[in-house]
Order: C-alpha cells, then sequence, then structure tokens
C-alpha cells in the first residue's frame, strides 16, 4: 500500500493523529520523502517551544519528562514527546522503553508519545528526529520534548534541533575532572541533578566550580530534582520557562 | 532498504505477570525488530491508542488471568474502528484450547502458548505482516 503524502500533510495539519503517525515513520523509513513533507509543512511551524533532554542512562530522564508533562498539562499546554533509544549495533533491534514512565499519560488526548530507535546514530537521536520535531509543531503541540538516548559526554546532536537543551545528571556521575571534559556540559541549558535525595550538593557544587572556571556567558541554572517524589519539578519548569522567553528575546534581537 | 518491523508488547486488564512478555521484547528485539512494552494493567482504550502512536505492525497481546475473551475482542473491534485493522494481532499467555477458535475468528491471527519459541514467533511474524513500505 503506498500511501497518500499530501492527504497525511493535510490530516496532521487539522490535527489527525493517525496521520501524523504515519508521516512520523515516514520520516524514519523514507528519506525521499522527507523533504517534501519538510517544504509542505514549513509555514505551519514556529509555534511549538521544543525542547531537549539528555543526560546519563537511569538519571530519570522519563520520569522527569512525565512529571514536566503533568505541569504542563495543567497549564493546558498540549504536549508531544519523542523517546530516542537505542538499536542495537548487533541486531539492528530496540527495547524502546521510555514510554512506559508516562503511562499517566496514555489516555490523555493532549499528550503524543512516540519511541523512536537510534537506528545507527550515534549523537543520542536517530536522523530522522528533526523531522519528527517539525511534524509536531505543524500538527500544533504546543511543547516538543525530546528524550535523548542515554548519553554521556559527546552526543550534543539534540542542541541543534530544539530551542532549550536541559541535561539530567544523578549523584555518582563523577567527579570534577569529568565535568572538565569537553562536551555535553557547555552545550546545556539548564543542568537539573536527579536523585538528590542520594545527595547532590557534591556534585552540584563541582558543576558550580567548574561552570565558574569556564568561558561560558551564561552559567547554566542547576536545578536539584527528585522526579519520582515529585520535588523540584515546579522549579525546573521555572527554569524552562525562564530559557523560552530568553530565547524569544533573542530571536527578536537577531531580526532587528 | 527494509526498515524494521515494530511491536507492541501489551498486557491488558488486570494481570500482572510479564515475565513472559519482556521475555518476548527482548527475544523480538534480538530477532532485529523494534519492540515497546505498554506495562502491566491496560486498558483497552490505551493499547490502541498506543498502537495508533508508535504506529506499530504488529500487537502482541499477552493475558494469563483468564480475561481474554472479554478484552481480545474489544481490542480488535476498537483497532479496526479506528483505521487500524492492518495491524497484525498475536496472542500469548495461558489461553485454553476450547478459546482459540472463537479468538482466531475474531482475528486474533495466532496465538502462541507456553513452550512456544522466540525463533517461531518471529518467523510468524515476518511472514505474516503486511508488506506495507512506507
Amino acid at each position: 500500500m503506498k500511501h497518500d503524502i499530501d492527504k497525511l500533510i493535510a490530516g496532521t495539519l487539522s490535527g489527525v493523529e493517525n496521520s501524523l503517525s504515519c508521516l512520523l515513520a515516514i520520516a524514519e523509513n523514507d528519506d525521499s520523502s522527507v523533504s517534501r513533507i519538510l517544504d509542505a509543512i514549513s509555514p505551519s511551524l514556529g509555534k511549538a517551544y521544543r525542547i531537549g533532554i539528555t543526560g546519563s542512562p537511569g538519571s530519570g530522564k522519563s520520569t522527569l519528562i512525565d512529571k514536566l508533562v503533568g505541569i504542563m498539562r495543567g497549564k493546558g499546554l498540549t504536549v508531544g514527546v519523542i523517546c530516542v533509544d537505542p538499536s542495537s549495533p548487533v541486531t539492528g533491534g530496540a527495547v524502546l522503553g521510555d514510554r512506559i514512565r508516562m503511562e499517566q499519560h496514555y489516555s490523555d488526548d493532549g499528550v503524543f508519545i512516540r519511541s523512536m530507535a537510534s537506528r545507527g546514530s550515534y549523537g543520542g537521536i536517530s536522523k530522522a528526529v528533526g523531522a519528527a520535531v517539525a511534524l509536531f509543531d505543524a500538527f500544533g503541540k504546543d511543547v516538543v520534548i525530546v528524550e535523548t538516548v542515554g548519553i554521556g559526554q559527546e552526543g550534543i546532536d539534540i542542541t541543534k534541533i530544539v530551542d532549550t537543551t536541559l541535561l539530567v545528571l544523578a549523584p555518582g556521575w563523577g567527579d570534577s575532572m569529568q565535568l572538565m571534559k569537553a562536551g555535553i556540559l557547555e552545550v546545556s541549558d539548564i543542568i537539573a541533578i536527579n536523585k538528590a535525595d542520594l545527595g547532590a550538593d557534591g556534585l552540584v557544587d563541582s558543576i558550580k566550580d567548574i561552570l565558574a572556571l569556564g568561558t561560558r556567558k551564561s552559567v547554566p541554572p542547576v536545578i536539584q530534582t527528585q522526579a519520582l517524589n515529585n520535588i523540584g519539578i515546579e522549579d525546573l519548569y521555572r527554569e524552562l520557562e525562564n530559557q523560552r522567553n530568553k530565547h524569544h528575546h533573542n530571536e527578536k534581537n537577531n531580526t532587528h | 532498504m527494509s526498515r524494521p518491523i515494530r511491536v507492541l508488547i501489551a498486557k491488558p486488564g488486570l494481570d500482572g505477570h510479564d515475565r513472559g512478555a519482556l521475555t518476548l521484547a527482548m527475544g523480538l528485539r534480538d530477532q532485529g525488530m523494534e519492540v515497546i512494552y505498554t506495562g502491566v494493567r491496560q486498558s483497552v482504550e490505551n493499547i490502541v491508542r498506543t498502537c495508533s502512536q508508535e504506529y506499530v505492525d504488529v500487537l502482541g497481546l499477552s493475558l494469563l488471568s483468564g480475561g481474554h475473551n472479554y478484552y481480545f475482542p474489544k481490542i480488535i473491534d476498537l483497532l479496526k474502528e479506528k483505521g487500524m485493522g492492518h495491524i497484525l494481532v498475536l496472542a500469548g499467555g495461558i489461553i485454553p484450547n476450547e478459546d482459540r477458535k472463537n479468538l482466531k475468528e475474531k482475528g486474533i491471527k495466532e496465538i502462541f502458548g507456553p513452550g512456544s519459541t522466540i525463533s517461531e514467533i518471529a518467523a510468524f511474524i515476518r511472514e505474516n505482516v503486511r508488506g506495507e513500505d512506507s
């Protein structure tokens, strides 16, 4: 069965979930159609706030997203979530297991969760994620969240396709030597130390020290959270809002 | 280019036993498929909505508590109603022989009980997924 791409685009722009879902699959599987789809939806882009969430495996990214989505829904915002998990380098298979942390939103019409496998990309996302973010934007979601594969240091591809990058770490991640290394810490807009009940003060101090020594113009805020206990999530959300305002401000300045 | 087959493993109803579902999820991953798992105790509506959002080729239903005659037909009906009648629906768990004929008539394509092997299930999936090359 060949898909009628024009019909699917029209469906996506008018909010039909099945159409969006099918276009996301086409974006993943059929490179030759991607530019045509992006051209068609380009007038409808630019409304969504795009947030990238990255960090080490098991630091609690999915659970944090689950709680953040709860706050966003409480404010009436609709949300699209793209969860990327690794494909096996051996078989190409994958277990896409992030969705299960977001179970409370399964039945919410305002939340659309899509799992994607990395399919051989090593930057923390798959190559279709950029198009997927655009499709969620065109579909009309107020916020689009991308959760990357659990990464350590080098997976910074995400920062190029979102407005704000949130780095999630957990206590035990490493000492100040780890923090001095080049990579994700240089390009994160907000840092959350999740599982803070395990004792996060040391890591927070190290991060602040290292960031103060660095050459970044603005030092990202460091927030302690406990996603499972729903602690610190409001603070984190407020920082995401602050970043959004900053981003809009910068965009305005750039166009003048 | 052949794309990976996408599979949703789902557990409807009140059954909390998911060792089989997890084993199958890992097994199909090792067969090169992209596998999503819903978690236990899912409603009919949530399972069907997840099928839509994840654009799966295959839905594997696992139930060991005896609720299959109630849940499975409801899921099949709702899939059809929502325009996803093309999804290959398989079942596993404890499904008594006398219930199998009826479930297959309702649209369950095959039932894999205890003793089924991963390779047999994977082979069945490969043979029966509709070649919808998107």
